[in-house]
């Protein structure tokens, strides 16, 4: 494969799994935050309690779509590794998966994303690719 | 409209900051005992299972969860993602101070990002109010 066509090609892998982080990590906040406080689905005192919200969690379908989304997540992590560097992959992911949760957290989740929290993930981007230097 | 976290959220969001960084620091020194797995050798991931670093790393690793989940259900996604990038942070002190790795100035410049972003985000307000939806909405738990 020439370089111009392999350098589309882990860029497009790179995207992919970065679009799939951002969608499954949306899909569980979306499904989180409609649960609502968690203390509330206690059904008694003590660790066996924590099974009401651990069922609600698990009954809910947007977060079941998110974690699958997660899981795929995984397996084209894995597959962009074996053409793609690590040390490209890794902050390449990193960066694009928070800049591209911020702005779908505004779009889709109505997120109040002022310029503080703009800064905040542009620094998150940058800091994510300077510590794998 | 500021809200103020209680103790008890401000101990989860420290447990996303601590727990995925030292679960996957526990996980990968766990598997070098281990060794080197292949396809002649799946028993090995068996094995690997009564390794107690493996063991304490899987814990907390599954606490991670626990408590990512448990923000995002009182906090907006981009409050809490700050405190999950955290974890690079922890992962690179983790390499200098117990591994006695050399750090570059770029990974101390991005720490002080990280770090920056997490101070940014933490003196705001944690969740994004929808006026319509809190009048259906009975407010227990706030």
């Amino acid at each position: 494969m020439t370089a111009p066509a392999n350098i589309v090609r882990s860029w497009t892998c790179i995207l992919f799994v970065s679009a799939l982080a951002i969608t499954g990590e949306c899909l569980i906040a979306a499904a989180m935050r409609r649960l609502g406080d968690l203390d509330r689905l206690r059904t008694r005192r003590g660790l066996l309690g924590y099974l009401g919200p651990i069922r609600a969690v698990l009954s809910s379908p947007i977060f079941l779509i998110g974690a699958l989304c997660m899981a795929l997540n995984f397996f084209a992590m894995l597959f962009t590794l074996s053409i793609v560097d690590l040390s490209l992959a890794a902050p390449a992911i990193g960066s694009l998966t928070y800049v591209g949760n911020a702005i779908a957290a505004k779009l889709f989740l109505h997120e109040n994303v002022d310029r503080r929290r703009w800064l905040a993930t542009s620094f998150l981007a940058i800091g994510v690719v300077l510590v794998s230097r | 409209m500021t809200h103020r976290l209680q103790p008890s959220q401000y101990a989860i969001l420290l447990a996303v900051m601590l727990t995925a960084s030292v679960g996957d620091t526990l996980l990968s020194h766990g598997m070098k005992q281990v060794g080197a797995v292949d396809l002649h050798h799946l028993s090995l991931l068996w094995r690997a299972l009564f390794n107690p670093f493996i063991d304490v790393g899987i814990l907390l690793l599954i606490g991670f969860f626990a408590c990512y989940m448990t923000a995002l259900s009182f906090a907006d996604l981009t409050f809490v993602m700050p405190a999950t990038a955290f974890g690079y942070v922890v992962i690179a002190l983790l390499s200098r101070f117990w591994l006695h790795e050399n750090l570059s100035l770029y990974r101390w410049i991005g720490i002080l990002l990280i770090t920056s972003a997490v101070g940014f985000v933490a003196n705001s307000p944690s969740r994004t109010e929808h006026p319509t939806l809190d009048q259906m909405d009975s407010g227990l738990g706030r």
